[in-house]
């Protein structure tokens, strides 16, 4: 019998996998190791967390291959790696190393300004934020598999990742309320892919897994992200700029499987130690904002 | 009949919108006192070590045990390596089956495929004659089968995907990712 690879069912069944769990950022096979030990249900691969990202300025680009490897080999739950939005060569390279999931992160300096990857040319799934429903469904519509919603990465400030998702959810919420007609307005006004627009609204979700991404810090950020309907999270800088990264790391994991229990909540969050400092969103410049590229 | 889906991480969801589709209720398994009242209980498929490393904080592993003893239990991709005895790594396992399993067996996810398999029980007892459509990601292979455990499906080369032992079913594969509801009616028939 002929078995198909790199399927659309396959791309999507991974992170429907991933759902209720937490995936971290590592710059390290240690780091790794500690993720994994904590239940993280994969490891985001990356040479510096966004917090450092920003703090050191220039170009932000996909990781050394070296580093990726290291990663792969110390762990046994799924590595994802970043490419710059609109750098398919550094996707072919990741793809080749046999990462199972490729994020085309507005956390590292862009190589395109106007065009994104088509992710469709790739075996290997994707994972793409967004802001809005319209974002989305174009990275869903370019091939991504997966959706994050942006937040401002690097920050420790939550605010950002919340607007994301009361807007992609809330465009949920509304599409189910219309009627066939207002759908290609809809579309038109949203930037969305019409046939994404009917398939989104026929679910009553985002056809591919969605997580929240950008700023989660503490069990409560995560809960809250859960509670507000997303499928999993992403923490970044979170974990590893905190002060005990392992028991912090154990704590946002079980604060996803019982989010809606907040005597676990509350258990969890005791004596985390320092969480990591973070940056008030509101009073950052604009040209200091991650979440603004993508088109 | 009411059939318990643990729910600590993975894709649970599939699972419950599967068995609610063939009319039965289904219920999310996140601590101890969820099995009470369960006919049948659903491990799904995500990442094996999350989700026995919160069995364990969660005082469900003996709980379990003792579900299975007397209940019908039925893992999949994840679940089936927490069924197993023995899945060669350091990793908190349920070990009610007889059987042995490697993870990611098959290679990393690009390595992931789909393939047709011939299972002449489900066939049987679902009365239906086409293929079963499966869908393997990072998939376990079920190494070996030992004492009550039996091969219920393997692939052409003979690499077993899918076992059973009495009331407990393990596949390697994903039937909660298909439209193909024969995998869960065959359970509910080792449930009921």
């Amino acid at each position: 019998m002929e078995s198909k690879t790199g399927t659309w069912t396959e791309k999507k069944g991974l992170a429907q996998m991933l759902k209720g769990g937490v995936i971290m950022d590592v710059v390290n096979a240690e780091q790794a190791r500690i993720a994994e030990e904590a239940g993280a249900c994969a490891v985001m691969a990356l040479e510096r967390v966004p917090a450092d990202i920003r703090a050191d300025g220039g170009v932000a680009r996909m990781s050394d291959p070296d580093m990726i490897l290291k990663i792969m080999d110390a762990v046994s739950i799924p590595v994802m790696a970043k490419c710059r939005i609109g750098h398919f060569v550094e996707a072919q390279i990741l793809e080749s190393l046999g990462v199972d999931y490729i994020d085309e992160s507005e956390v590292l300096t862009p190589a395109d300004e106007e065009h994104h990857i088509l992710k469709h040319n790739f075996k290997v799934p994707f994972v793409c934020g967004c802001r809005n429903i319209g974002e989305a469904l174009r990275r869903i519509g370019e091939g991504a598999a997966m959706i994050r919603t942006k937040g401002e990465a690097g920050t420790g400030d939550v605010v950002e990742a919340v607007r994301h998702a009361r807007s992609v959810l809330g465009s949920i919420r509304q599409l189910q309320g219309m009627c066939e007609e207002e759908l290609m307005t809809f579309a038109k006004n949203n930037g969305a892919p019409y046939e994404l627009i009917k398939e989104t609204k026929e679910l009553g979700r985002m056809p591919v897994v969605n997580f929240a991404a950008g700023g989660v810090a503490t069990p409560a950020d995560a809960a809250l992200m859960m509670q507000l309907g997303v499928d999993g999270v992403f923490v970044g800088s979170g974990i590893f700029k905190s002060g005990d990264p392992a028991r912090r790391a154990a704590a946002i994991v079980k604060s996803v499987t019982f989010y809606q229990d907040a005597s676990v909540l509350a258990e969890v969050s005791r004596n985390l130690g320092e969480a990591m400092v973070g940056r008030n969103v509101s009073q950052m410049p604009e040209n200091e904002k991650m979440a603004g590229r993508g088109w | 009949m009411k059939i318990g889906v643990l729910a600590l991480q993975g894709d649970f969801s599939e699972h419950i919108s599967m068995l609610k589709n063939l009319g039965v209720e289904a219920i999310e398994v996140r601590l101890p006192k969820h099995l009470d009242g369960l006919d049948g209980l659903i491990i799904p498929g995500g990442e094996s070590t999350t989700i026995g490393k919160l069995a364990v904080t969660y005082g469900l592993m003996d709980p379990l045990k003792q579900f299975g003893k007397s209940h019908a239990i039925w893992g999949t991709c994840a679940g089936a390596i927490f069924l197993s005895k023995d899945a060669s790594s350091d990793q908190p396992l349920l070990g009610l089956m007889d059987i042995k399993v490697q993870r990611n067996a098959f290679g990393r996810q690009v390595d992931s495929f789909e393939t047709d398999l011939e299972i002449d029980e489900l066939m049987k007892i679902t009365g239906t004659e086409h293929a079963y459509h499966a869908v393997f990601i990072r998939a376990p292979l079920i190494e070996s089968v030992h004492g009550n455990a039996r091969v219920l499906s393997a692939l052409e080369d003979g690499r077993i995907v899918a076992a059973q032992e009495g009331h407990l079913l393990a596949t390697s594969f994903h039937p909660e990712l298909t439209d193909d509801a024969r995998f869960h009616q065959y359970f509910l028939s080792l449930a009921g």
